[in-house]
C-alpha cells in the first residue's frame, strides 16, 4: 500500500508492505544510503536516524509505524554547511572505515539536543549502543565535547 | 609517407586535445610517462585543467592509504592536499602488484605504505621535473631556476599554474631518476595537520560503500549456507517464499555450497530466505564441537612437536630447563574469532556491453576474485573488471585466498540470464556464522631461570590450524612444513632468549580459517609477553628492566624494541600508578613496526576491571601521516582489547553457536578510557601501522590484571575469571 513519509523536509510516496523496516525503505526505495545496515537487530546503531528529533534504530521501525518527520545523516547538514557535530567529526578526524559514523553522528546529535554539555560518563551512556569496529571511541568522545562547546559558544 | 606523417600529426594533436599527463612505472619498474594510461601503470594523472589525481593501488578500509599514497604524490609533485584527488586503481596485477606479494595486487600484511613509498614518490617527482622542464622550455629559462609549489610554477621572473604545461609535459619522456626531496624539505610527509582525504564523505553520508551501490534493474541475492561447515545443498522447498512480495526465485549453487535466493530488494531477499527450507548432505561436514577442538590442540602442545621451527636443539633446551633453579610453566588457549567488519560482506556483478563482467566490491585482494571470475565466466583476464569501492572495515576478512564471497556472487550471477546485475548481500548472521575465523591456537611454554633470575631455557610449543597451507600463498609463506603465520612473533622474536626452542604442530580442521588483524601475532604476542611477565615475577625483577636486559647489546632490531618500551613506560608513568590503579606493559614487533603499550586499570578481576588508560609508543619508520598512525594505534588497541575481553566463536557438533552482536559482543565506548599515542621520530623506511597496534594490547591488559589478580592464560577473559565494569 502507499504511504507518505516526510524525510529530510521532503515528502516521499512509497508503495511497500507495512512491515518493511524504515532502514530498507530509506536505503532500497528512497535511495538514501547514508543510513547503514550493520546487524538488523538494533545491536549496533549503524542505522540510527531521527524521528521527530528522537534517535531511533531504523531497522526496528516498521514503515507503518513511522510516527513523524524522519531525519537522516543526509538531512543533518549539507556538504557545504555541515552541522556542528559533523564539523567536529571532521576536525577530530573520527572516521576510519566510516561505515558506522552516520549512526554515531545521529546518536550524538540527539544527545547534544538533550544535554548540551555531556560528561564523559554521559557520552558513554548515550553512545553505548553504537558500535565502531575500527575503535574510534576516544575520538567520538573528543568530537562530542568539541561540538558541545562550539554549540554553546554559538 | 603521407599516411605516416598524417598519423603522427593526428597523434600529436590528439594528445594535445586530451592533454593528460600520466606518470607511473612500466612492469619492469622503470619510470614512465605518457598521455594514455595503456602505456604504463600510472600512479598520478594530471588533466588539462591541472586537476591532479593520485591513483591508489590499495583499497581503503579505514587504514588510510587513500590519504597516505596521495600524500606521497602531493609532496613530491608540489601540490597542496586540497588540490589533489584520488581514485582507486583498476584490477591489473601486471601494473598494480603489491611489491610485497610478488605478482598479485592486494592489500594486507600492513604493507600498503611500505611497498608504495618509493614508487609513489618517484612518480610525483618525475611529474614535477617534467612540468618544470616544459615551463623552462616555454619561458626560455634554466630548469634549475624553477620551482613547483602549491601547483604554481615559478622562476625566471615568471609564474603560472601547472595546468599550462600539462600538454607539453605529456609529450616528454619520464626522467629515469628524478630527484626526491630530502626529508628536511618535506611539507606534507610527517605533518600532523594533514587531514584524511575521506573524512568529509564519511561524515556527511555520501561515501559509497559496496553495500550502498544500487544499479538500475539490479536483483539482490542472499545465500542459504550450510549450518555445518562443509555441508552440501541437495534441494530446497520455496513454497513459503512465493508468498513474499519481491521474491524472484532460488537456485542451488553449482558447487552445492548453498542456495541462492533472488529478490527485488534486500528486505524481500531476507524474508524469502527465512521461508525456504534446504535439504543438506552433512556426510563430509564438520561434526566436532569446539571443546573437542580445544582438547586436540592442548594434547598437541603436550606431545613432541611436529616441526622444529628454528632448528634449535630441543634436548639441550629441555636439559637447561630441567637443571634450572626455577621453572615457570603455562599452557594457553585462544578461541576461534570472527572479524565482524561493520559493513557486512557484499558485492555486485554486472554484465558489460563487450561480453565482459564488472565486479563492484570493497575489494581487498583484486587478483583473487579477478582470476576466479575469469575462470567462472570463461573470460580472458582483460574482460574482467573490478571497481574498488570503500570497504566498511575488513580486519582481514575481505582477503580470503578463496575469494569466497566474490565467488558466491559470481556463481549466483552465472545462474541467471545475466541481463540484470546481481548484488550479493550478507547479513550479520551470515558474517558471524560464515567461517574464515582466526584459528583456535594452543601454546605451552616452559621457562627455566637460574638462581640470579636469568633465563636458561625457553621451550615453546604451538599447535594451530595452518592458515596458509593449501592456498596461493603456501609457496611464499610455508617453508619446510612450517606455516610462518602460526609462529611469527615467537620464533623470530627480537628478544635474545638463551636456549629458545619453538615447536609447531599443525592440527587440521574442517572450519575455514583466515588471517585476522595481526595474524599470528594475535596469540604469539600474548604468550611471549605474559610469559616474560611471569618470568620477571619469578625472578623478582621489574617487568620493564627484565625485558630490557634481554634486548641489551643487540642490533637495531633490539634497540628499536627497547626504544618504544622505554618511551611507553616513561609516558605511561610506569611504576607510579595512582592509588587504586594497576598497570601492565607489553611490547611487540610485527609487520616491521615496534609497539609498546601500558594499560592502566582500576578495580580487580572479582569486582570488575575498568580500562582507564592506554599509553602507546610506536616506531614505524618515517611517519607519513602521523594522525592516521595515531588513529590506527587507537583502533588496533581497541580491537585487541575487545576480543580478549569478551569474544569467542564456538561450535556445537559443527554448528556455530553465535549469530550476531548480542552474542559476539564487541568493544563498546564505555569499555575504554583515554588512549595516548607517541610516535618515535625516525628516518627509517616506513613500515606497517594497520596491525601492529593490536598484538601488545591484550597481554598488557592481562599483565595489569595479574598485578592484583589472576593470571589469565585462556581467552576470552570474561569466561576465565575476569569481570569488567
Amino acid at each position: 500500500m502507499s504511504t507518505t513519509l516526510r524525510i529530510n523536509g521532503k515528502s516521499h510516496q512509497v508503495d511497500l508492505p507495512d512491515d518493511v523496516p524504515l532502514l530498507w525503505v530509506l536505503r532500497d526505495e528512497v535511495g538514501l544510503t547514508g543510513t547503514k545496515f550493520g546487524c538488523g537487530v538494533a545491536a549496533c546503531g549503524a542505522c540510527t536516524v531521527h524521528i521527530d528529533g528522537e534517535a531511533v534504530r531504523s531497522c526496528q521501525v516498521a514503515l507503518s509505524d513511522v510516527w513523524g518527520e524522519v531525519t537522516t545523516v543526509e538531512g543533518l547538514g549539507t556538504p557545504d554547511a555541515m552541522a556542528a557535530i559533523q564539523q567536529a567529526w571532521v576536525e577530530h578526524q573520527v572516521a576510519q572505515c566510516g561505515y558506522c559514523q552516520s549512526g554515531q553522528i545521529m546518536q550524538a546529535a540527539s544527545l547534544l539536543a538533550e544535554n548540551p554539555a555531556p560528561s564523559d560518563a554521559e557520552i558513554d551512556e548515550a553512545m553505548q549502543g553504537n558500535l565502531c569496529r575500527c575503535g574510534t571511541y576516544p575520538r567520538i568522545r573528543a568530537a562530542i565535547h568539541a561540538a558541545a562547546q562550539k554549540m554553546q559558544e554559538a | 609517407m603521407t599516411l605516416t606523417t598524417s598519423r603522427r600529426g593526428f597523434l600529436a594533436s590528439a594528445a594535445a586535445a586530451a592533454a593528460v599527463l600520466y606518470v607511473g612505472v612500466r612492469p619492469n619498474g622503470a619510470l614512465a610517462a605518457g598521455s594514455a594510461p595503456a602505456q604504463l601503470n600510472p600512479f598520478v594523472k594530471i588533466g588539462a585543467d591541472g586537476t591532479v589525481t593520485a591513483i591508489v593501488k590499495h583499497f581503503e578500509k579505514g587504514q588510510g592509504p587513500a590519504t597516505g599514497l596521495t600524500t606521497l604524490i602531493a609532496e613530491e609533485l608540489g601540490v597542496s592536499m586540497e588540490d589533489i584527488r584520488y581514485e582507486f586503481a583498476p584490477s591489473d596485477a601486471a601494473r598494480y602488484a603489491n611489491l610485497a606479494f610478488g605478482q598479485m595486487q592486494g592489500t594486507g600484511g600492513s604493507t600498503a605504505m611500505a611497498n608504495s613509498f618509493m614508487q609513489y614518490r618517484q612518480a610525483g617527482a618525475a611529474a614535477r621535473e617534467m612540468l618544470i622542464k616544459a615551463a623552462a622550455e616555454a619561458w626560455g629559462a634554466d630548469a634549475a631556476e624553477l620551482t613547483l609549489e602549491d601547483g604554481i610554477l615559478k622562476g625566471a621572473g615568471q609564474e603560472a599554474p601547472l595546468a599550462e604545461f600539462v600538454a607539453a609535459a605529456a609529450q616528454m619522456e619520464a626522467p629515469p631518476e628524478p630527484r626526491l626531496k630530502d626529508p628536511s624539505e618535506f611539507r606534507l610527509i610527517g605533518n600532523p595537520q594533514v587531514k584524511r582525504k575521506d573524512s568529509l564523505p564519511k561524515t556527511n553520508g555520501t561515501a559509497m560503500f559496496a553495500m550502498d551501490l544500487h544499479l538500475p534493474d539490479q536483483m539482490v541475492a542472499v545465500i542459504i549456507r550450510s549450518p555445518r561447515m562443509g555441508g552440501l545443498a541437495s534441494g530446497f522447498d520455496d513454497a513459503g517464499a512465493k508468498e513474499i512480495k519481491g521474491y524472484i526465485r532460488a537456485a542451488v549453487l553449482p558447487n552445492q555450497a548453498g542456495v541462492a535466493v533472488y529478490a527485488e530488494d534486500t528486505w524481500a531477499a531476507f524474508q524469502a530466505r527465512d521461508a525456504i527450507t534446504v535439504d543438506w548432505d552433512f556426510s563430509n561436514a564438520e561434526h566436532r564441537s569446539s571443546d573437542q577442538i580445544r582438547e586436540e590442540l592442548l594434547a598437541a602442545v603436550n606431545a613432541e612437536p611436529e616441526y622444529n621451527v628454528t632448528g634449535a636443539d630441543h634436548a639441550a633446551t629441555t636439559e637447561q630447563i630441567e637443571g634450572a633453579a626455577k621453572v615457570v610453566e603455562q599452557t594457553f588457549y585462544f578461541p576461534l574469532l570472527a572479524h565482524a567488519p561493520m559493513e557486512p560482506l557484499t558485492c555486485t556483478i554486472e554484465a558489460d556491453a563487450d561480453g565482459g563482467v564488472t565486479l563492484h566490491d570493497g575489494c581487498q585482494f583484486p587478483s583473487g576474485p579477478h582470476m576466479a571470475m575469469a575462470q567462472i565466466f570463461q573470460l580472458p583476464m582483460d574482460k574482467v573488471r573490478i571497481n574498488t569501492m570503500f570497504a566498511g572495515g575488513s580486519f582481514g576478512r575481505r582477503a580470503t585466498p578463496t575469494a569466497d564471497y566474490q565467488v558466491e556472487a559470481a556463481l549466483a550471477f552465472a545462474l541467471t540470464d545475466r541481463s540484470r546485475p546481481v548484488k550479493l548481500v550478507w547479513s550479520r548472521e551470515d558474517d558471524i556464522t560464515g567461517g574464515y575465523y582466526r584459528p583456535a591456537v594452543a601454546h605451552r611454554v616452559r621457562v627455566g631461570l637460574d638462581a640470579e633470575g636469568n633465563i636458561t631455557g625457553w621451550d615453546h610449543r604451538i599447535a594451530a590450524q595452518s592458515i596458509l597451507k593449501g592456498t596461493a600463498f603456501e609457496s611464499m609463506m610455508v617453508h619446510g612444513g612450517v606455516d610462518h603465520s602460526s609462529v611469527e612473533g615467537a620464533a623470530d622474536t627480537p628478544y635474545r632468549i638463551p636456549g629458545q626452542f619453538t615447536g609447531l604442530s599443525d592440527v587440521a580442521k574442517a572450519t575455514p580459517v583466515l588471517w585476522w588483524r595481526s595474524v599470528g601475532h594475535t596469540h604469539t604476542a600474548y604468550v611471549m609477553e605474559v610469559m616474560l611477565d611471569e618470568a620477571a615475577r619469578a625472578a623478582g625483577r621489574d617487568p620493564v628492566a627484565f625485558r630490557l636486559a634481554l634486548l641489551e647489546g643487540g642490533g637495531a632490531d633490539q634497540q628499536r624494541l627497547a626504544g618504544v618500551l622505554k618511551l611507553a613506560a616513561d609516558k605511561g608513568g610506569w611504576g607510579s600508578a595512582p592509588e587504586g590503579r594497576s598497570q601492565g606493559i607489553a611490547v611487540h614487533k610485527s609487520f616491521g613496526s615496534y609497539v609498546a603499550e601500558v594499560v592502566e586499570i582500576s578495580g580487580n578481576a572479582d569486582d570488575g576491571v575498568k580500562i582507564e588508560k592506554v599509553t602507546c609508543a610506536v616506531d614505524c619508520g618515517i611517519a607519513v601521516n602521523p594522525d592516521v598512525i595515531k588513529a590506527q594505534m587507537e583502533g588496533g588497541i581497541g580491537y585487541g582489547l575487545g576480543h580478549a575481553m569478551r569474544n569467542e566463536i564456538t561450535l556445537t557438533e559443527g554448528v556455530v553457536d553465535q549469530f550476531n552482536f548480542p552474542d559476539y559482543e564487541p568493544l563498546r565506548i564505555g569499555d575504554i578510557g583515554a588512549i595516548e599515542v607517541h610516535i618515535v621520530p625516525s628516518a627509517e623506511m616506513p613500515t606497517g601501522v594497520g596491525e601492529p597496534g593490536t598484538p601488545p594490547a591484550a597481554p598488557a591488559l592481562a599483565n595489569a590484571i595479574a598485578a592484583n589478580g589472576p593470571r589469565v592464560t585462556e581467552l576470552p577473559m570474561i569466561l576465565n575469571g575476569v569481570s569488567f565494569v
